[in-house]
């Protein structure tokens, strides 16, 4: 029976090990590509690649200014575009979501959130890109906000259920109309967890690139036209990466590092907002 | 996670049994509660109408492919956009084998993951070791793609193939010659992205996981594996499996990284050291150099029959993870 019982404890241990490992392995691969990123990356980074655009292949200095500054703009289109909806998906789901169509929506909105990118890339152009009869950053963003929609009203939805029942039937009882009470009461409590969650969407669709290959397309100079080709950050990493000359491929690693470092910036920013009233468990 | 009710808030009775003023009041609000639920019902009507148009315009574009090609589309390799014969058996082919590949690497992974931070780990640690593993969710494909080609191929170029090889070179997966760029290399990258997206859901399942599962199994003297493999992880099944089934619908739809590490080339082998081609990464190639109406429309055929093969794979794991979290956005975090 003692031997049994030391072969039971054997097991035990080891797999305790095992799991504890393969935990390991996963946050060493994070590791590995934060530190490759910086290693390769922060050599290249200097004022000049902030403000400059990029130049020919072969000559020295350039930057990637355009491509920073049209992420900015292509994301920020894409979050006035898909927030609202987001939201408003949201306090549908959790203010009036229990019959047939909340289900549906809902259901769809958790399929939706899988949906491959590339997809919604060739469904923006040929809604956006082909009847205009060119590339646009508007377009970008449209395909974006299609791809933030979903995830944002699941999270702002799961945010809402949160805030107690007993908060609302209090407002309800003073004689607050419904509306009132779902937006300055409800929606104003579960607010930091809806900014969260609008956050992480907004570093999600940040390094996105495949939406964008077919609609902002990039663009060598500086553009701020919406309705002109535009360069984003992983677009022009996609560009780099693949390209065929060693410049490239450090300023790749440079843009690579400055795009992680905004999505970090944004989840940490998520992180910090949902602080503010833990709801988390 | 709990679910609050949401009965509807009974409406304000009706004019007869008010003949206060307060009563034309009330209805004067209900006014403001109607065009609030209208504007809410419209902007969530636009999820379905989104996916209603997605999957109308690409059957629409793909109608000339669909005809001219029929079901043979899925299963003859031929691509040729200037005789214009299209089969997409290889990028199918491709697609199915990284995403599977990804999963036989993820899936224990991410297990491992989630069973450490809900079983093993002490509590201080869960919530940090819970975030850098999502971390691995907020890294832009682009981002790993360009890992991909820069450390992972070089480093398996230069000491897992080799050693691979002389231990497994006589079978046929690892066959012909390492280029760099090839299936193995699209799933590693693939499996290290689905990860967190596995670990999460897994986690929020073991975590619905009353405790008194484990609390029965370690008073009837099971050790704490035991505990985990015979009370824990049988009673979340279905959601794991759900888990999973999403990692793999993740997986199927991934394009950037993918199109830069799998080499992009029109063939089925059984090698994964041999380049290969996915539905995803044909798209993202070869859309812009469509030429032809045919070609554009078999490209966007590709589009639809990825598009339909991630829909029934998500939903399926939906309605699997549902089953254990009735409602819940489970994993919502990581997504």
């Amino acid at each position: 029976m003692s031997a049994r019982r030391l072969r039971r404890r054997f097991t035990s241990g080891l797999m305790t090990l095992l799991v504890c490992a393969l935990c390991g392995v996963a946050v060493l691969a994070l590791f590995l590509i934060l530190g490759d990123l910086v290693v390769k990356g922060a050599s290249s980074l200097d004022w000049n690649f902030f403000v400059k655009n990029p130049v020919p292949a072969g000559q020295a200095g350039g930057g990637v200014a355009n491509a920073i500054v049209g992420t900015a703009i292509i994301v920020g289109i894409a979050a006035l575009i898909g927030l609202p909806v987001g939201i408003g998906t949201g306090l549908y789901l959790a203010e009036y979501g229990s019959g047939r169509l909340g289900w549906t929506v809902r259901f769809i909105a958790d399929v939706m959130n899988g949906t491959p990118s590339i997809v919604v890339g060739i469904f923006a152009w040929t809604w956006l890109v082909k009847p205009m009869g060119h590339f646009s950053a508007l377009a970008g963003s449209v395909a974006l906000a299609v791809l933030m929609v979903p995830m944002i009203a699941r999270t702002s939805e799961e945010m809402i259920r949160l805030v107690p029942h007993s908060l609302r039937e209090a407002a309800l009882a003073l004689g607050y109309p419904r509306w009132r009470t779902s937006l300055r009461i409800v929606a104003r409590t579960a607010l930091a967890g809806i900014v969260t969650g609008c956050l992480v969407g907004v570093a999600r669709i940040a390094g996105e690139t495949a939406p964008l290959l077919f609609t902002a397309l990039g663009n060598l100079n500086f553009s701020t036209s919406l309705l002109q080709p535009m360069q984003a950050l992983s677009l022009q990493i996609f560009t780099y990466a693949t390209g065929p000359f060693e410049d490239w491929h450090r300023m790749a690693w440079a843009a690579a590092l400055v795009l992680m470092g905004l999505v970090l910036l944004l989840s940490l920013a998520a992180r910090w907002a949902i602080r503010q009233r833990h709801v988390a468990r | 996670m709990t679910t609050l009710p949401t009965e509807p808030i009974p409406a304000p009775l009706d004019d007869a049994f008010h003949p206060l003023p307060e009563a034309r009041l009330l209805r004067a609000l209900n006014v403001g509660d109607r065009l609030y639920q209208a504007t809410l019902t419209a902007l969530a009507l636009m999820l379905p109408l989104l996916l209603l148009a997605l999957v109308g315009l690409l059957v629409v574009k793909a109608w000339p492919s669909l005809q001219r090609f029929g079901a043979q589309f899925l299963w003859t390799s031929v691509w040729d956009p200037v005789a214009g014969t299209f089969g997409a058996a290889p990028m199918i082919f491709g697609t199915l084998a990284s995403s599977f590949l990804a999963l036989l690497l993820a899936v224990p992974l991410a297990l491992g993951v989630a069973i450490f931070l809900t079983e093993f780990a002490p509590r201080w640690l869960r919530a940090p070791v819970a975030f850098l593993v999502e971390l691995l969710a907020a890294i832009p494909s682009v981002v790993y793609g360009l890992w991909g080609i820069f450390v992972l191929i070089p480093f398996l170029r230069a000491y897992v193939v080799p050693p691979l090889r002389a231990l497994l070179g006589w079978t046929p997966f690892l066959s012909g010659v390492f280029y760099g760029n090839s299936l193995l290399a699209g799933a590693i990258i693939l499996a290290i992205m689905i990860v967190p997206y596995i670990a999460a859901v897994s986690r929020e399942v073991l975590l619905a996981v009353p405790a008194t599962q484990r609390e029965a199994a370690l008073g009837m003297g099971a050790t704490r594996w035991e505990a985990v493999w015979t009370a824990v992880l049988p009673y979340g099944r279905a959601g794991i499996i759900g888990a999973v089934i999403l990692g793999l619908g993740r997986a199927l739809g991934e394009t950037m990284a993918v199109t830069m590490v799998i080499g992009n080339r029109h063939d089925i082998g059984a090698s994964v050291l041999a380049p290969a081609y996915t539905m995803a990464a044909a798209i993202a190639n070869e859309f812009s150099e469509a030429t032809t109406n045919l070609y554009l429309s078999a490209l966007f055929e590709v589009g639809l029959v990825l598009f339909v093969i991630t829909v029934v794979v998500n939903a399926f794991a939906r309605l699997l993870i549902w089953r254990v979290a009735r409602g819940a956005a489970v994993g919502s975090r990581a997504l």
